[in-house]
């Protein structure tokens, strides 16, 4: 088995808020994430492949179509945008980034033809990351 | 879904690596320069994972804030701008990175209860860094 993986950077802007908390409770718990003017991080998306080597082309995966599927469903969808806005899964899930490894990993999974998803590691900062294994 | 959430954190400390029970000449060909009776100091950058479900409500693991508390309270306080070789956690062990790594990994697994602890990584310099997960495999 050999594991493969591809990074990506995106842009994008966002709040945390439950609509079912009271005011109060969603500053106590989100503090100065719950601003519904949105802040903004530069995110850093890795996505491990796992497979068998192909013996005729020696690839795990074709770099090229994993790309392509990278950019049509996470980026196109996710760069440069207001999460809570403009992407779809977030109108009514909070956009925190346990939330976006799993929103990925339900984006990619499907479309990925010859390997197989192992992990999306998602980094908010340098300092915070996530990783979702596609695990119930 | 239960999802791993890993956060860095920076502190810097001093130490010595010696061991009383080895001859001086053992301990000079076991830790080289490191054995330097006055010590010498390193950044060190602590990666604490925890895991968990996602909570639906707060869409979290765990809240930051907690685990930045704990964090501050239990280990920075206790090991940053510190001789690691005078505190108590390790002044009867060798203050390794290795033994470092075991002794933060049990403050926490002791200690913080919102999410649970899956490993301790600590890198001592941009060339090393070591990898602590109690008796349980480390997941990659």
């Amino acid at each position: 088995m050999i594991y493969l993986t591809r990074k990506a950077e995106f842009a994008a802007s966002h709040y945390y808020h439950n609509p079912e908390f009271t005011p109060e409770e969603n500053q106590r718990i989100f503090g100065k994430c719950n601003n519904p003017n949105g802040h903004g991080h530069n995110y850093t998306l890795e996505v491990t492949v796992k497979g068998e080597v192909d013996p005729r082309s020696g690839f795990v995966v074709d770099l090229k179509q994993l790309k392509e599927v990278l950019n049509r469903e996470v980026l196109d969808a996710m760069d440069h945008r207001f999460l809570n806005k403009e992407v779809p899964e977030f109108f009514t899930r909070i956009p925190t980034t346990e939330n976006l490894a799993i929103s990925i990993w339900q984006r990619l999974a499907p479309k990925l033809k010859t390997a197989q998803l192992h992990r999306v590691r998602v980094y908010e900062t340098s300092d915070l990351f996530v990783d979702f294994y596609g695990e119930a | 879904m239960k999802a791993h959430l890993t956060r860095r954190y920076m502190f810097s400390a001093s130490h010595r690596l010696h061991n009383d029970a080895m001859s001086e000449a053992e301990n000079k060909a076991t830790y080289g320069k490191c054995n330097n009776p006055y010590g010498h100091g390193h950044n060190y950058a602590l990666e604490i994972t925890v895991s968990g479900p996602v909570d639906e409500s707060s869409g979290m693991v765990c809240n930051l804030t907690d685990l930045d508390a704990f964090v501050e309270r239990e280990i920075l306080e206790r090991f940053h701008l510190q001789n690691l070789n005078t505190v108590p956690e390790l002044d009867q062990t060798v203050p390794t990175t290795e033994n470092l790594s075991a002794s933060i990994y049990d403050i926490l697994q002791r200690g913080f209860t919102p999410a649970h602890l899956e490993k301790v990584r600590i890198q001592e310099t941009m060339m090393n860094s070591f990898e602590y997960a109690g008796t349980n495999e480390i997941r990659k």
